[in-house]
């Protein structure tokens, strides 16, 4: 479903990704960890051409993904939750959640509607609607933010730390939200250090370090004998 | 030495020549408003352009808005007015007036967009490109629309400038307010007093309701926002 192949990234004279190859298959949910700096978030920007890679290929379905066709392959397949959440700040949730479908996908405003209230009861939001999102607390915003994912229909969601801006406790209705999607048919790649969600939810964890994939397994196989010592290092601070 | 600038046969002589001051006062009117859409359509225009990441727009819109920011408007309205014809373009004098003031002011009001857009976390850019949007959907149904309550206030300001520069279009006889008084002040048809008084007292009725509008609308936007503030300290009361 998505695939890098040979992707190198650079940011100036920095390195920040190198030679990253990796494969996601459909309605898998990929766990990515690292330390801050390993190129976690970059490999996840460069799966929708938020960053466009410095060399190499991004394939989704099938379809290489250029700087002329990122619109029309990598937006519509893919949708984002970010660590800041980014939601319009000008509109009100509900206007948060159908203004890509109504202004892109053309959807009709009323079938937007409650598309969007649909997805608004899955984050327990749905008495929200109509105010705007400052007035939400993080948690809030978060899951509004999902909610705004899923309006778009895509089959791939990225999660680019969706947990680390939070106060902690709001982290779990976030991850809460996250685990109940996890048993839809949706392909999730999710940048996150909650090992705890990775357990419950990953079919996959990867573990990044200074712009290269160095291990990868089952969450088990992170919990029980992870063979890097990097690895190890890292997971023993986190675990 | 006042009493004598305003005796009351000076304001009578004014009066008498209201019909053509209503006319000065409609053509100021006519160059404002059409300078004011000039120099709005100029200023989102090239303000996009100054953020745009081609090179090329970048530097036509640098290029434009030092022009016209570091020369006189005298001097292009003089330019206009006198030279150009010279090459064989005759402007009307109040198309000038609408021509170089709306220019003009249009630097300003680039300068203005461009900061409105730089502060616009780079977030709001991201979670538009994420969804598919692209770039003129971005600005026009997402970033600009954020920037209104910034950038308001300075772009009324330009407009009031503006509404004030139109008064040069008098050096080439424009027939607007400010030439209106001058010319019948010099020409002895009213008093230098009166005519200047009322000219500013004019200008000020159209410029002071728009820089109080924009006042109120900065006001009510703050408390809308402390406002949420408040609400949401509740929220967070409940919560805890």
């Amino acid at each position: 479903m998505i695939k890098l192949v040979n992707v190198n990234k650079f940011f100036g004279n920095v390195h920040v990704l190198k030679d990253v190859n990796l494969e996601v298959a459909e309605g898998e949910k990929l766990v990515i960890i690292g330390p801050s700096g390993s190129g976690k978030s970059t490999t996840v920007r460069c799966m929708n051409f938020l960053e466009e890679p410095t060399s190499g290929e991004v394939y989704i379905n099938g379809t290489r993904l250029t700087h002329k066709n990122k619109i029309e392959i990598a937006r519509n397949t893919t949708a984002m939750v970010f660590q800041q959440f980014n939601l319009y700040p000008h509109k009100t949730v509900l206007q948060n959640l159908t203004l890509a479908p109504i202004k892109l996908q053309k959807v009709p405003k009323a079938e937007a509607e409650d598309l969007a209230y649909k997805y608004l009861d899955i984050v327990g939001l749905r008495e929200k609607s109509n105010v705007y999102p400052s007035t939400l607390s993080g948690g809030q915003q978060q899951r509004v933010a999902i909610a705004r994912a899923l309006c778009s229909r895509a089959k791939i969601i990225l999660f680019d730390e969706p947990t680390s801006a939070l106060d902690p406790e709001t982290v779990q209705e976030v991850l809460d939200v996250m685990i109940k999607l996890s048993s839809e048919n949706i392909t999730m790649v999710v940048v996150t250090h909650e090992m705890g969600f990775a357990r419950q939810v990953a079919d996959r964890v990867i573990f990044m370090d200074d712009g290269r994939i160095l291990e990868e397994g089952s969450p088990e196989h992170f919990f029980v004998n992870p063979t890097e010592e990097r690895t190890k290092a890292f997971l023993s601070k986190i675990l | 030495m006042i009493n004598q600038i305003l005796e009351l046969w000076r304001w009578q002589d004014l009066f008498s020549n209201w019909p053509r001051l209503l006319t000065a006062f409609g053509n100021t009117l006519q160059v404002a408003l059409l300078a004011l859409l000039l120099s709005l359509f100029l200023g989102v225009v090239f303000g996009l352009m100054s953020t745009s990441n081609k090179l090329l727009l970048r530097g036509i819109s640098r290029v434009y808005v030092e022009f016209f920011q570091n020369t006189p408007l005298p001097i292009q309205v003089f330019f206009v007015y006198y030279a150009l014809p010279y090459a064989g373009i005759v402007l009307e004098k109040k198309l000038i007036g609408i021509l170089c003031v709306g220019i003009y002011t249009g630097a300003y009001m680039s300068e203005v967009v461009r900061a409105g857009i730089g502060s616009i976390p780079k977030g709001q850019f991201e979670a538009a490109a994420s969804q598919g949007f692209t770039y003129i959907q971005t600005m026009t149904l997402i970033i600009l629309p954020q920037t209104v309550k910034i950038i308001l206030p300075p772009l009324v300001n330009q407009m009031v400038n503006l509404i004030k520069n139109t008064s040069t279009v008098a050096m080439i006889a424009g027939l607007d307010l400010m030439y209106f008084a001058n010319s019948n002040a010099t020409n002895g048809y009213m008093s230098y007093g009166p005519a200047y008084l009322l000219c500013g007292v004019l200008y000020f009725f159209i410029c002071f309701p728009l820089s109080a509008w924009a006042r109120n609308y900065e006001e009510r936007l703050k408390k809308r926002d402390s406002q949420q503030a408040k609400e949401l300290e509740k929220v967070e009361e409940v919560v805890a």
